[in-house]
């Protein structure tokens, strides 16, 4: 250690970008996994996201209690999502479009509402020290670790062990792989549909309440800059599991994280080149992970992007 | 064990029977007045061509239908089916020709998710000592843990049937539950449930077109022809020629074209090493090398998915040939629109409105695929012009008796055998040097299939090179001079048609499990 300090800096400071900003990526990815996971793709998320941070940010202004805030973001989050899987269900409705016209109705929504809430400041989310046993003043503030980030990884382990383990879980992933299997067990898929995608709506607010209640921490429009986009393609990466999606939330965490960290240590030159290594990133695993020779391994066989 | 036990453990078997089951879709009489009566403890067979009344028939029993008229009795007392849960209630259960399974499950989760009291937290340890103390009571063995994508035909429609015995239904309905599977696991699991039934444990009603199978394991039969019952009886009473007399009825079958003896064999199509990956990029054919001569019917055997789609699909051009060479009189041949029409290739298979036909496009315009781009459609080019397409189209459907009202009725409304002639109408009425056929019959009635099959024997008696994959062994048998196995994407078996029988193709298909 202390070789080469400016390493040493970067590293540090992606290791805690990285737990900072994976956060809302976890959620929604989760979110979007167990949607997709019924069989239906939920674009419509980022809207969710967005709409989730105003409104936790809001509840947490108006009330003083940042978890109020969080609690009802997601309510609002599961809301869009009945509203998804209700749409979905009608006939000759595309989930794909219905995503669409959310994300646009949730942006739009939460920029309407939230107006007033671009200049007062609200209570923000705690977090909890892990880093005391160091002197190291950047290991001390990377592991200064919000809540909802455990609470994030807990879900992911409960998800991915549910998934097998539970009736619920198995009904999912019937539904989500073979409606037509599904429909002669007496399962009513587009009932499993409407509740998984309200649990992911709901996944999906929290993330958002993290980015107005924790970091950045302030509600702005220009909030969520498609993590709820990238989320959708996270899944593709992480195969539809949900343990891969806590890593895939980590690495585009990172990768986040890479522009302030640079600039941390005086790197200014392509700050903007940097900042945008997320959706490079997205790009690069869209190109790597797909092909037009095969279809996609692990997809749930009713999703309409791989029928 | 005492007797009493005994009678509740072995003769668990049920009977079935409907009383004047009539069903009626708007002006279709699918049903008319059908009793059928199988005893417990039987294996009964139910007969019938595409479109006969067997599948809403079952399905009325299944619940998935309420019958217009009629009642059905479940071991002599009334039982009312308003859906399939209640049928199931009564021990009825149903192994549909498409799997039910889902591929992503193992075969232990698809058993016990299907369960109406799966628990809400799954004991994986109590439920597999449980479900391998089932499977010691069955007569089928299958591997727990692997997801139900990873098994062979034969393992999932064992399985398929295991998960009714796992619910304990004791009236089987059967759907043509040999399609997928090779002549041996066909006779192993038919077998099996023959020697359920025999015990009194199990009842079984089975959907069939196959003889064969009805001589060979069932006890009755009853035979339907447009929603009638048209004849029924113990199976040792009646003869093949009996039951397809009832089955056809009066209808006027083509005679089957006679093959022609070709003096003058030319190497016409020569397949040379023939690699090519799936959807999955694993390899789904594999040093594929075959000759056809002209005027010569090559025959590919196989059961489905041992990768005889995949092969049709790079010879029309669909999947990109890895690696091999395609020739045609010697020169190297690509699956390309101006080569085809250079060389003559031509071609149909299966199920034509989801493969080589445009369902919502009209019948003349389906049927000018292969010459809109020329004189006298196109008299110029990017130019169309209707008349002369309407004036061929109406001149193949008098040659090739397509019934249709119009030919500008779009071509999806018409019956699978009619829209099957309007293909043929197209591949066939030029010059033909070279002809791929995937199961040109598959879901056609009787008619249709001798119209097919004489249509093919004759562009082989006018020299054309074909290659014949089909799925239906008697197709192939009926038709081919040569035949050729594929089993796991390679030949594995090959000969002239003189030199073999049913029963070696059918090992060569089975492969090396």
């Amino acid at each position: 250690m202390g070789d080469d300090p400016g390493l040493m800096t970067v590293l540090l400071a992606m290791f805690a970008g990285a737990i900072r900003v994976s956060t809302p990526f976890l959620f929604v990815s989760l979110g979007e996994m167990l949607t997709e996971k019924s069989g239906r793709i939920n674009l419509g998320l980022e809207g969710t996201l967005v709409f989730g941070a105003m409104s936790g940010y809001a509840i947490s202004y108006h009330t003083g209690s940042p978890w109020l805030g969080v609690l009802v973001a997601g309510f609002c989050g599961s809301l869009f999502g009945a509203l998804h899987g209700f749409l979905c269900k009608l006939p000759k409705v595309n989930d794909i479009a219905i995503g669409i016209a959310l994300m646009l109705f949730g942006t739009g929504l939460a920029f309407f509402f939230g107006k007033p809430y671009i200049q007062p400041s609200a209570p923000r989310l705690p977090s909890i020290s892990f880093g005391s046993w160091s002197d190291h003043p950047g290991i001390r503030q990377a592991l200064e670790i919000n809540p909802l980030f455990l609470l994030g990884i807990a879900l992911a382990v409960f998800l991915w062990w549910a998934l097998r383990n539970t009736r619920f879980g198995l009904i999912i992933r019937t539904t989500g792989d073979s409606a037509p299997a599904a429909l002669a067990l007496g399962i009513d898929v587009n009932r499993v549909r409407l509740l998984s995608t309200m649990a992911g709506g709901f996944f999906a607010g929290i993330g958002g309440s993290f980015l107005s209640l924790y970091y950045p921490g302030s509600w702005t429009e220009g909030l969520s800059s498609g993590q709820g986009l990238m989320a959708v393609a996270l899944v593709i990466f992480a195969r539809w599991n949900p343990i891969y999606c806590f890593w895939a939330a980590l690495l585009f965490g990172a990768a986040g994280a890479l522009g302030p960290a640079l600039q941390s240590i005086g790197v200014s030159r392509g700050y903007h080149f940097f900042n945008a290594a997320p959706y490079i990133l997205t790009l690069l695993i869209m190109i790597a992970s797909t092909s037009p020779r095969r279809s996609l391994k692990g997809a749930p066989g009713e999703l309409s992007i791989t029928k | 064990m005492s007797v009493a036990q005994v009678l509740e453990t072995e003769k668990r078997a049920i009977g079935v029977e409907t009383i004047g089951m009539t069903k009626i879709f708007g002006n279709l009489k699918a049903l008319d007045d059908v009793s059928i009566r199988v005893k417990p403890g039987t294996f009964h067979a139910l007969l019938g061509e595409n479109g006969a009344g067997k599948s809403t028939l079952v399905k009325c029993m299944m619940g998935f239908y309420q019958p217009t008229r009629g009642e059905m009795l479940v071991n002599d007392r009334a039982g009312s089916v308003p859906n399939p849960r209640a049928a199931h209630a009564l021990g009825i259960g149903m192994v549909y020709q498409h799997f039910t399974l889902v591929p992503s499950l193992t075969a232990a989760e698809n058993l016990v998710i299907a369960r109406a009291d799966t628990p809400t937290v799954i004991d994986w340890g109590k439920e597999r000592k449980a479900l391998k103390a089932f499977l010691e009571t069955t007569p089928f063995k299958v591997p727990l843990d692997v997801p139900v994508s990873g098994l062979s035909a034969g393992e999932k429609q064992k399985l398929e049937i295991l998960k009714q015995l796992y619910l304990d239904q004791r009236f089987l309905i059967l759907d043509e539950p040999t399609s997928v599977l090779t002549p041996d696991e066909a006779d192993e699991v038919l077998g099996l449930l023959r020697a359920m039934t025999e015990a009194g444990e199990l009842t079984i009603l089975m959907i069939t077109h196959k003889f064969r199978e009805v001589t060979a394991y069932a006890d009755d039969v009853t035979v339907l022809r447009r929603g009638r019952v048209v004849g029924a009886g113990r199976v040792q009473d009646l003869s093949v020629a009996d039951m397809s007399r009832m089955m056809i009825g009066e209808t006027e079958i083509r005679e089957s074209a006679t093959r022609v003896e070709q003096p003058l064999k030319k190497l016409k199509l020569e397949l040379a090493g023939l690699f090519a990956d799936d959807d999955e990029e694993l390899p789904a054919i594999e040093a594929i090398s075959l000759k056809i001569h002209s005027g010569e019917i090559l025959g590919i055997a196989g059961v489905s998915g041992n990768g005889q789609s995949e092969l049709i699909e790079v010879l029309s051009g669909q999947r990109l040939l890895k690696h091999g060479r395609i020739f045609i009189d010697k020169q190297p041949y690509e699956p390309q629109r101006d080569q085809m029409d250079r060389f003559k290739v031509f071609g149909f298979s299966e199920e034509p409105l989801r493969n080589v036909a445009v369902p919502r496009m009209s019948v003349a315009e389906n049927m000018a695929f292969r010459t809109f781009d020329k004189a006298p459609i196109s008299p110029f080019r990017g130019w169309l012009s209707p008349m002369p397409m309407r004036r061929r189209a109406k001149e193949l459907i008098t040659a090739y008796r397509v019934k249709t009202p119009s030919t500008e009725e779009p071509i999806e409304n018409l019956s699978g055998g009619n829209v099957q002639r309007a293909i043929l109408a197209r591949e066939l009425s030029g010059d033909v040097d070279v002809l791929i056929v995937a199961n040109p019959c598959f879901g056609l009635d009787f008619a249709s299939v001798a119209e097919i099959r004489a249509q093919i024997m004759e562009q082989r008696n006018k020299g054309a090179a074909i290659l014949l994959v089909s799925e239906d062994l008697d197709e192939i048998l009926e038709l081919a001079d040569k035949v050729a196995v594929m089993s796991e994407g390679r030949i594995s078996y090959q000969s002239a048609m003189a030199e073999t029988d049913r029963a070696t193709i059918g090992h060569a298909m089975a492969g090396h499990h």
